[in-house]
């Protein structure tokens, strides 16, 4: 009990210093800025973007569940649909990637406004299996709706000048477009997890019914974490449409909503920087597995079977806890 | 012949069935996941695999060995439960302690296990199952033609569901069952072994979902991806109806069947969607759903 009066103090025991930050988690955000600078010079930039798109995914999601204690089954919608709206806006609007992504971005935050606050009615498993139908129809949306191509998604989405001026074509340029939106993304999610809004999320998640004994509009923060992560995933979503040039079915479908579910799980929720690590494994084996078909989908439910069984904290959750600092 | 909004009535009749048919599954499905959820706290997400590995079992039976539908009805849902009684001791018995959550996460990695490897041996393009001779063909009733096997899956599933129902509501087992799943360790102290009931259990509702699939074989083509889609329509059917009524999960799953069938006559875009509209819906204005019994 007295674990979640300190955790509604904001400020206890996170080791801050003056400017907010520990040092440690600002020298790997400065580390991990410096090599993701020179990484496209030594790694082919498309792989690094898909990367640094499904790390902000799965560190979007993990906002909800890992901080908010909320699982939703369901974040593919967002994703996908933000991704449709992206590919669309630049396609057939003619819109510059910046605001393509905006668009895409602004139309996840609105489903996950009405989708967020239908399921926070319901708790635990059924807030899982709520998420997930809203998916499924937001799919089901993509697949019939006139403007999405049905089997086929949006092809050849033109990548664009960024402002009007700067041509993404380039590999490199859009590259460093990625990295910036990434950045800004993950530094967003640590403000929001370290500011006192954090703190009451924390709270909530830990104790529901005290949070609720204490004052705090418990819905209302749930609703606001919600569109939050929503937000940001659409982000990752939309801005991967531009990547690639493509929306498709699989952006939205259910097996996008449970590998997000693997990437956090195995990087390890409710920690910083395991979503990304989660990202970078899922996506890696994904592109050197890919010619084994349906194999990869065993391997992702034998690492979801392994990891519930014996590696629930994730890999940097058990880093984390040798070295005693939350990553 | 009558006509109704302008929909002869041929048509609304063979979608009726049609969402009777698909409310018979949704009903037996739903079924087994409140009886599993009942006891075990968890959604068996595995629930649609297993549906599928119901109709493969069939499928292998026929064409491995050469056994028929009516021993299939009975031999692949007792196949399939004594691989969930498996999972239920070697993986799931250790999660109960954990955040149900947990139970949820494993069961879907279990789910792209089964399916994956399933796929891997059978493609997925889907492999035909032929209805077994006694119930071909059809009767013509006069406003529509019913085929045989289409009101056979109806009364099959009726009977099993009402079955199911009056096990745990009307019999002492079912006695035993209900007060464990409100007071395990009281059941436990009376001298009743719980942790062999939740065995027994998980491996009933998985055999319930494999029934369902057997039924299913011959009318859909047997396909490693035919339980994904079910699964996510049969939660929100759970999420409407609430899982803590046996007949409210039996009754919402059949009336969802019959709604999703009048959807496809008067508005076939929506068809696909309406459960989710519904549960929408069912959210705004009673958010713990239609059936919930406050105990």
């Amino acid at each position: 009990m007295t674990a979640s009066t300190a955790n509604l103090t904001p400020r206890t025991g996170l080791g801050d210093t003056a400017a907010g930050m520990p040092m440690l988690h600002r020298a790997i955000f400065i580390a991990l800025l410096a090599i993701l600078i020179v990484a496209p010079f030594q790694f082919y930039p498309v792989f690094l973007m898909k990367v640094l798109c499904f790390a902000l995914f799965a560190s979007a999601f993990n906002l909800l569940l890992g901080f908010g204690g909320l699982l939703s089954f369901g974040h593919a919608a967002y994703f996908g649909a933000a991704s449709y709206i992206s590919a669309h806006a630049a396609k057939v609007w003619g819109l510059t990637p910046e605001l393509a992504i905006l668009s895409g971005t602004a139309v996840a935050a609105v489903l996950g406004l009405v989708f967020g606050s239908l399921a926070i009615r319901r708790h635990g498993i059924y807030f899982a299996m709520v998420t997930l139908a809203f998916a499924q129809m937001v799919y089901f949306f993509a697949l019939q709706a006139p403007f999405t191509g049905g089997e086929d998604g949006i092809q050849a989405v033109p990548r664009g000048h960024l402002f009007g001026i700067i041509s993404l074509s380039q590999d490199i340029n859009l590259y460093y477009l990625v990295l910036t939106i990434f950045f800004v993304g993950v530094l967003a999610i640590y403000r929001i997890i370290h500011s006192p809004f954090g703190q009451v999320l924390k709270a909530i998640r830990d104790n529901e019914p005290r949070a609720v004994s204490l004052g705090y509009a418990v819905n209302r923060y749930k609703l606001m974490v919600f569109i939050m992560s929503a937000t940001l995933a659409g982000l990752a979503g939309a801005t991967k449409a531009i990547v690639f040039q493509l929306a498709s079915l699989t952006d939205v479908y259910w097996t996008m909503s449970g590998e997000v579910v693997l990437m956090t799980l195995l990087g390890g929720m409710g920690t910083v920087f395991g979503p990304m690590v989660g990202g970078l494994i899922v996506v890696t084996m994904q592109n050197y597995l890919a010619h084994m078909g349906a194999w990869v989908t065993v391997i992702q439910g034998v690492i979801f079977v392994v990891a519930v069984m014996m590696f629930r904290k994730g890999i940097v959750g058990v880093i984390g806890h040798w070295l005693k600092r939350s990553l | 012949m009558f006509e109704l909004l302008g929909i002869p009535p041929q048509a609304l009749f063979g979608q009726l069935l049609l969402g009777l048919i698909n409310g018979s599954f949704y009903a037996i499905l739903s079924l087994g996941l409140a009886v599993i959820f009942g006891l075990l706290n968890i959604i068996n997400f595995t629930h649609g695999a297993q549906y599928m590995m119901g109709a493969f079992v069939a499928w292998m039976l026929l064409h491995y060995i050469g056994i028929g539908y009516w021993w299939a009805l009975i031999l692949a849902p007792v196949a399939v439960g004594i691989t969930g009684i498996i999972i239920e001791r070697t993986l799931l018995q250790r999660l109960y302690h954990l955040d149900h959550l947990y139970g949820l996460l494993l069961t879907f990695g279990l789910a792209l296990i089964i399916q994956g490897l399933f796929r891997n041996y059978y493609g997925s393009s889907g492999l035909p199952y032929t209805i077994p001779p006694v119930l071909a063909g059809g009767h013509n009733l006069g406003f529509m033609f019913l085929p045989t096997y289409r009101g056979w899956v109806v009364v099959a599933s009726i009977v099993v569901c009402f079955g199911t129902w009056f096990v745990i509501e009307k019999t002492r087992l079912g006695a035993y069952l209900r007060a464990a799943t409100e007071n395990p360790e009281m059941v436990n102290a009376f001298g009743i072994n719980v942790p062999r009931l939740v065995t027994l259990t998980y491996g009933f509702g998985v055999g319930l979902a494999a029934f369902a699939g057997v039924l299913a074989a011959p009318i859909y083509s047997v396909n490693p991806n035919m339980g994904a889609d079910i699964i996510i329509v049969v939660f929100a059917v759970v999420v409407i109806g609430g899982m803590g009524s046996i007949l409210g999960a039996i009754v919402t799953g059949f009336g969802l069947g019959l709604v999703e069938g009048l959807t496809k006559v008067f508005y076939p875009e929506a068809s696909a969607t309406v459960i989710f509209i519904i549960m929408a819906i069912v959210l705004l204005i009673k958010p713990a759903g239609l059936f919930w019994r406050t105990a």
